[in-house]
């Protein structure tokens, strides 16, 4: 499995300076469709090991992040590239919607 | 402003999901395709082997239903739902902060861990659960036909429904989707534990309508996010437990405005900032500060997928003969909160969970060439055998 978490501190190491395309699910323990989306992220992340980088960000614990990007709802998923989101998804979607809405970033 | 889990009820009773942005629907070309519509000529045997019990749903009910039924080697299919009706798999109890009510946890457990083990032992006692959404079901077959919102169609002789329900929501202008005023997911919600911690609502005003436990719950969920919370209820008395009303009542940030509704929200045009509160036996209108507005005024049967083939009480809950889980038609059974309006408890859910697994055995037991009594024949053969061996121990 190749996700793992990031925080506030390691946000900017991580996901804004990544060469590659950086998913970012952003959730929390006590929500339900977060744990429902879970799953479909850890597929995703092993299907796409070697042309993106798959992060998940626990948004009780880093409420920094969570602010700056505006997160209002979780499950949200927000793709990354070069630094500069271009992407966001908010709510628990299938596998196949977000493996197509990750194809759109993929060189 | 909710975790695309809150559901829009709409005036016919349809549900969306919903969230800012609406979710996607899946591409059909992922979705495995067993569909028989097209064919002239009915199918001679169906596209999958035919299950004795399909259960649709995910919580307590369900899952009481699934052990009893695994139990008794029925081998249960159960459809536990992609975030059916907006909730996660596991039903409301997943939105559930503390369950400290229910028999066995005299400390208390978190809801999801409630869930969580009610799906292990769903699957130790030998279910299979497959995380879809059931979008219909055709009762007018046999065995019973059962559609998944991703083209699956399954078949199977008896169904056991414990789809639960939804939060419900009240018509108060500004807390809708459209319009120039309309707050719903901008600072309105039906689900206090989904979105109260969202960084909008930190240390803001909040508000909740409601009078029972959920509302209770809600407040000092809400409570430790927001500046202060003001219960809105109706009647000049709660409906909750002792122990929550105490609870709530005693802590500093949570309020109660008894007698009291929301009469309109409003905001800025994509937030909301403030309530109308009205005094429902005076008339008369204050309007306070108010970031985040949370309904807890009870629940919504999920029903819609069953396309009016079982009949529905005036509220449209399922109605089930009394003392049973019998629904209007035989061989399928209705379990927990889907038919029952007046317990709601994730024990009497369990309960009639069982009862629907139990009712399933007799069914069962009536269907095609099983017949129910033993043959009789056999026990007085046995006796004279016995008689005939003791006879010549008594020296005759």
């Amino acid at each position: 499995m190749s996700v793992s978490q990031v925080t506030d501190a390691s946000f900017k190491q991580e996901v804004i300076n990544n060469n590659l395309p950086v998913l970012v699910d952003f959730w929390a323990p006590w929500c339900g469709p977060c744990r429902m989306v879970s799953p479909v992220v850890d597929e995703i992340a092993e299907e796409y090991e070697s042309s993106i980088k798959v992060v998940k960000i626990n948004t009780d614990d880093n409420p920094t992040i969570a602010a700056e990007y505006g997160i209002r709802s979780i499950p949200t998923l927000m793709i990354f590239k070069a630094g500069e989101r271009v992407d966001t998804v908010i709510g628990a979607v299938p596998k196949s919607t977000l493996a197509s809405t990750l194809n759109k970033y993929i060189s | 402003m909710a975790v695309s889990a809150v559901v829009n009820v709409a005036a016919d009773g349809a549900t969306t999901n919903g969230g800012e942005a609406p979710l996607p629907a899946p591409s059909l070309e992922d979705a495995p395709a067993v569909e028989l519509e097209g064919s002239a000529l009915p199918p001679s045997t169906p596209p999958t082997p035919v299950r004795d019990v399909i259960i649709i749903g995910s919580g307590p009910a369900a899952h009481t239903a699934a052990i009893y039924a695994a139990r008794a080697e029925r081998q249960p299919l159960m459809f536990e739902g992609m975030l059916a009706a907006g909730v996660a798999a596991g039903g409301q109890l997943t939105t559930t902060t503390e369950v400290e009510n229910f028999p066995g946890f005299p400390g208390g457990l978190s809801g999801p861990d409630l869930t969580d083990r009610f799906r292990a032992h769903s699957i130790a006692a030998g279910t299979e659960i497959i995380t879809e959404t059931v979008s219909a079901v055709d009762l007018a077959v046999r065995p019973f036909k059962v559609s998944t919102e991703w083209g699956g169609t399954y078949f199977a002789h008896s169904l056991i429904i414990a789809t639960g329900a939804t939060a419900r929501r009240l018509d108060i202008p500004g807390t809708g989707e459209t319009g120039p005023e309309a707050y719903w997911q901008q600072g309105v919600s039906a689900c206090a534990v989904c979105d109260g911690a969202a960084p909008t609502f930190r240390d803001k005003p909040l508000a909740v309508i409601g009078g029972g436990d959920t509302a209770m719950e809600e407040a000092l969920f809400l409570a430790k996010y927001g500046s202060s919370v003001t219960v809105v209820h109706r009647r000049d008395e709660l409906r909750a437990s002792k122990v929550m009303q105490r609870r709530a009542l005693a802590h500093p940030k949570i309020r109660v405005a008894y007698s009291a509704g929301v009469a309109a929200a409003k905001g800025d045009g994509s937030l909301l900032k403030t309530i109308v509160l009205k005094d429902l036996k005076s008339g008369a209108t204050t309007e306070q500060p108010c970031n985040g507005l949370f309904f807890a005024v009870g629940h919504v049967p999920n029903t819609t997928f069953l396309g009016g083939q079982v009949t529905l009480d005036a509220d449209g809950y399922i109605l089930t003969k009394p003392g049973t889980t019998r629904t209007s038609v035989d061989g399928v059974f209705a379990a927990g909160d889907v038919q029952d309006k007046q317990w709601r408890q994730a024990v009497t859910a369990a309960g009639s969970g069982c009862m629907a697994a139990m009712e399933l055995e007799h069914f069962m037991a009536t269907l095609g060439e099983q017949p129910e009594e033993e043959p009789v024949q056999e026990l007085p053969v046995q006796s004279e055998a016995t008689l005939h061996t003791l006879a010549p121990a008594h020296g005759h």
